[in-house]
Order: structure tokens, then C-alpha cells, then sequence
């Protein structure tokens, strides 16, 4: 964890947002991702476009919801942390019945197969909870909402 | 299709968590249960409904992720992500921990006993799988360290008759080992799924192998004798094993689980679409083609992932289920053929 001492990508774009929303039932579920913060620097994944709407999909009916997120450089050390934090997110806000896929967009990141075989894990992912220490920077990315 | 697949019971044996594994003891009469709640439940059938026997005491400081009988059915071994190994016994009339076997690096994901029940197989996400020895006072000890996969190692399974381990990883390949001059050495890759193998099982005989993976097939190996003379590779002493069927396009997530039913025949799956599957093998399946059907499919098994499907040893067509809804399913598998 570089923390504050050492960025990554210190001078990252910062996007406009995509405007309030006015949410519908199936929006919310999109809006979750939301308040995610990203650790470098005291932005949201959103104002990053690390996380954008068009690359959110629910499908209700089939219980499913997959994300796609793009690490501003593509040898971001954090891209684990972010999409398990992406992840943790959704599993704690969705109803049980949906399927959860975090992805890496395609062709942003150097270990983008690497990170994606992780987080699909979820015996990996449920270890990795269990380990007090990952929790509490998950939790740490989780609550900001700036 | 007239095959089918009826609940007979459904208890909630892990309730707010998930239901990792079941293992059946060897009489079939007996089912331990464990999971992300960190406990191991022991199940039994009482009148109408399935009631639990034995809570197991706090053994373990996290998930416990498999469970297995030992052949005798006398001792339970618990695998777990607190990176031990506890061998569960009956004292009195309670369960107790007799050994706890340390040494793997972080979490232990699977646990199995050989058929002699002198020898028992560990592995971990530390990438090696351990072979430990058990005397006649019931004393642990580690004979062999085997570093053969290059990943996270998920499951072992002993062969039915014989000395001989298989192994499952995250490096998508399957291995076999056999012992060699006091130590435990890989004897055979198999290649062929593309993504984390999550599970084995031998047939009744012995002579093929189910895995099943995140890829979504399940494939079947056998061992293929001549294979040494054609490729004229290897030393003689290398297994080489051939995959002689693949089930795809019958799941539509990782499959976590097969099970091999000893008295049937019947293969099945345990998938994270929410369903259980049961295939049989056709009836011009013969040892030129092997050709497995889906017989019944459960599309809404349970309402989350479904981890585990563990056939009745003795009761023929007798299925348990469990789930990432802490649920346990007990169904009746019934064919035609």
C-alpha cells in the first residue's frame, strides 16, 4: 500500500461527472459503486473514470451484475484493491440472489488476467476478508465519501 | 425427460453464512457439515427431518473450508483458512480435537484420507501439497512436502484402491503423485481446462478421473497405457492419463464440485449458476467413446452458489447439496436406466 507517500499516478485526469441522476429502481443498484475512494488522492473511482456508468450492467431479471473498471495506468498497484473494494461494495449492497463479475476493462491493465482470475475467485476473495488487516483498508476505501 | 431429482429434505445448517462442504461418513449414516461461520456440524437423520448431532467446538479461527472421514469413520479431519488441520475424534459422547497438524504457510483448502486410512493429503494457497503418515497411536507426522503446482492448490482426492494422489490447482492443471524412494513425487499433468480446477473424483473403479472447473466443463480422464511407447517421453515410471470426454455448454458458471456416485455410476456437479446437475453415462458408451448425458438438471437448486454435491456412499441415488445460502439439500436422484 503506497498510501500517501508515494503515488502511483500523481497528476491522474480528473472527469467530470456524469451529472445527478435521477435514479431508477435499477439505477441504484449502478449508483453503488459510487462512493468508492481511491486512496492516491482524495477523489472518487468516478471522478476518475475508473468506474463509469456505461461500463456498469444489471440485468435484473437475470440476477446478475457486472462492473468493469480501468485503473488510470496500467500498471496501477492498486488495481487488486480497488476491485475487490468493488466488489465488497455491490456484495454488501445487492440482494444474496445476484451473480457479482469485476472486471479490469479490457486492455488497460498489464496484469489484467491476473487480477481478474483473483477477484473471480470468491475462496480467495472470502480469505482475503478474513484477513483483518485487508479489511480494514477495504472498509478505509469504502467509507470516505468525499 | 423421466430421470429426476426430488428433494427429500432441506435444513438451514449454517444460517447468515455460507455452507462450504459436506462429507458423508462411511456408513452413509452421518453427514458433517462446515463453513464460513468457522464450525463443523454433524448431522443425522431423525424421524422426518435431519437434526444436528454435534457441534463441533471451536476448533478453528476461520473458515473451515472441507471436511472429510476418515475410512474407519471414527475421525473427521477439518481443513481451514487459519492455516491448520484439526483430526476430530469421539470422546465420550461429544467430539473433541485430538491433533491439529501445522505447517502449511496460510490457508488449507482441502483434506483427504487414503483408503488405508495410514496416510493423509493436505493442501494450500501456499502452492504444496503435504503427505502425512498415521501410526498405530495415532501420531502425525509429515513424510513428504510436494511443491508440483505453481499455484494455489485446491483440492486432493486419494484413488479408491490404490496409493495414488490427485490434486487440483489454480494453475488450471490436475497432478498425480505416487511414492518413489520414501518420498512423494508428481507423476503425471494433466493439461486441458483453462481456468482454476476446483474439484475431483474418481469412478467406482478407479480407472477415471472427473474434474471440474471454472472454465464450466467437467472432463474425464483415463489412464492410457500405451501412451509411454507412441510419445516415447517420460520415464516409464510417469503415469500419463488422457481426457476422453468433456461436458461443456451444460453450465453456465464455475463448476465448484463433482461427485462420482459409487453404486450408480451417475456424475454430479455443483455449479455457481445456483444448480445441481446429475449426468449418466449412455449406454453405447463403451472404452473406444465415452459419452456422458445430463439426466437432470436443477436449475434453482438453492438460492445462492452451490458449493458441494456429495453422493450417499451406501443409500444409491441419495444426493446432499450445500450452498453459499448456508442451506443443506438431501435429494433423491431416481433413472429410468
Amino acid at each position: 500500500m503506497s498510501g500517501g507517500t508515494h503515488l502511483d499516478n500523481a497528476n491522474p485526469v480528473i472527469y467530470q461527472r456524469s451529472g445527478e441522476r435521477v435514479l431508477t429502481v435499477e439505477e441504484e443498484d449502478e449508483d453503488i459503486v459510487d462512493p468508492i475512494d481511491d486512496r492516491e488522492i482524495f477523489v472518487t473511482l468516478e471522478d476518475l473514470n475508473v468506474v463509469e456508468q456505461m461500463r456498469v450492467n444489471v440485468d435484473d431479471q437475470g440476477s446478475t451484475v457486472s462492473v468493469e473498471f480501468t485503473p488510470t495506468i496500467p500498471h496501477c498497484s492498486m488495481a487488486t484493491l480497488i476491485g475487490l473494494s468493488i466488489k465488497v461494495k455491490l456484495l454488501r449492497s445487492l440482494p444474496n440472489r445476484f451473480k457479482i463479475d469485476v472486471h479490469i476493462t479490457p486492455g488497460t491493465h498489464a496484469s489484467e488476467d491476473a487480477v481478474n482470475k483473483q477477484l473471480a475467485d470468491k475462496e480467495r476473495v472470502a480469505a482475503a476478508l478474513e484477513n483483518s488487516q485487508l479489511l480494514e483498508v477495504v472498509n478505509q476505501c469504502l467509507a470516505a465519501k468525499i | 425427460m423421466k430421470d429426476t431429482l426430488n428433494v427429500l429434505h432441506k435444513f438451514n445448517a449454517h444460517p447468515d453464512s455460507r455452507c462450504w462442504y459436506v462429507a458423508w461418513n462411511p456408513t452413509g449414516t452421518l453427514l458433517a457439515s462446515c463453513g464460513g461461520d468457522r464450525t463443523i456440524r454433524i448431522w443425522a437423520r431423525e424421524g422426518d427431518s435431519w437434526e444436528c448431532r454435534f457441534l463441533l467446538p471451536e476448533g478453528h479461527q476461520r473458515t473451515v473450508r472441507k471436511v472429510a472421514w476418515s475410512p474407519c469413520g471414527r475421525y473427521l479431519a477439518s481443513a481451514s483458512f487459519d492455516a491448520t488441520t484439526c483430526i476430530w475424534g469421539k470422546k465420550g459422547d461429544d467430539f473433541e480435537c485430538l491433533t491439529v497438524l501445522e505447517g502449511h504457510e496460510n490457508e488449507v483448502k482441502c483434506v483427504a484420507w487414503a483408503p488405508s486410512g495410514s496416510l493423509l493429503a493436505t493442501c494450500s494457497r501456499d502452492k504444496s501439497v503435504w503427505v502425512w503418515e498415521v501410526d498405530e497411536e495415532d501420531e502425525y507426522e509429515c513424510v513428504s512436502v510436494v511443491n508440483a503446482h505453481t499455484q494455489d492448490v485446491k483440492h486432493v482426492i486419494w484413488h479408491p484402491t490404490q496409493e495414488l494422489l490427485a490434486s487440483a490447482s489454480y494453475d488450471n492443471t490436475v497432478r498425480l503423485y505416487r511414492e518413489e524412494d520414501d518420498d512423494w513425487v508428481c507423476k503425471a499433468t494433466l493439461e486441458g481446462h483453462a481456468a482454476t480446477v476446483w474439484s475431483l473424483a474418481f469412478d467406482p473403479s478407479g480407472q477415471r478421473l472427473a474434474s471440474c472447473s471454472d472454465d464450466r466443463t467437467v472432463k474425464i480422464w483415463k489412464e492410457s497405457h500405451s501412451a509411454s511407447e507412441e510419445d516415447g517421453a517420460g520415464t516409464s515410471s510417469d503415469l500419463h492419463w488422457k481426457c476422453i470426454c468433456t461436458l461443456s455448454g451444460f453450465h453456465s458458471r464455475a463448476i465448484y464440485d463433482v461427485s462420482w456416485c459409487q453404486q450408480t455410476g451417475a456424475l454430479a456437479t455443483a455449479c455457481g449458476d445456483d444448480g445441481v446437475r446429475v449426468f449418466k453415462e449412455d449406454t453405447n458408451s463403451g472404452p473406444h467413446q465415452t459419452i456422458f448425458s445430463l439426466s437432470v438438471h436443477m436449475p434453482k437448486a438453492h438460492s445462492q452458489d452451490v458449493n458441494c454435491v456429495a453422493w450417499n456412499p451406501k443409500e444409491a441415488g441419495v444426493l446432499a447439496s450445500c450452498s453459499d445460502d448456508g442451506t443443506i439439500v438431501i435429494w433423491r436422484y431416481q433413472s429410468d436406466t
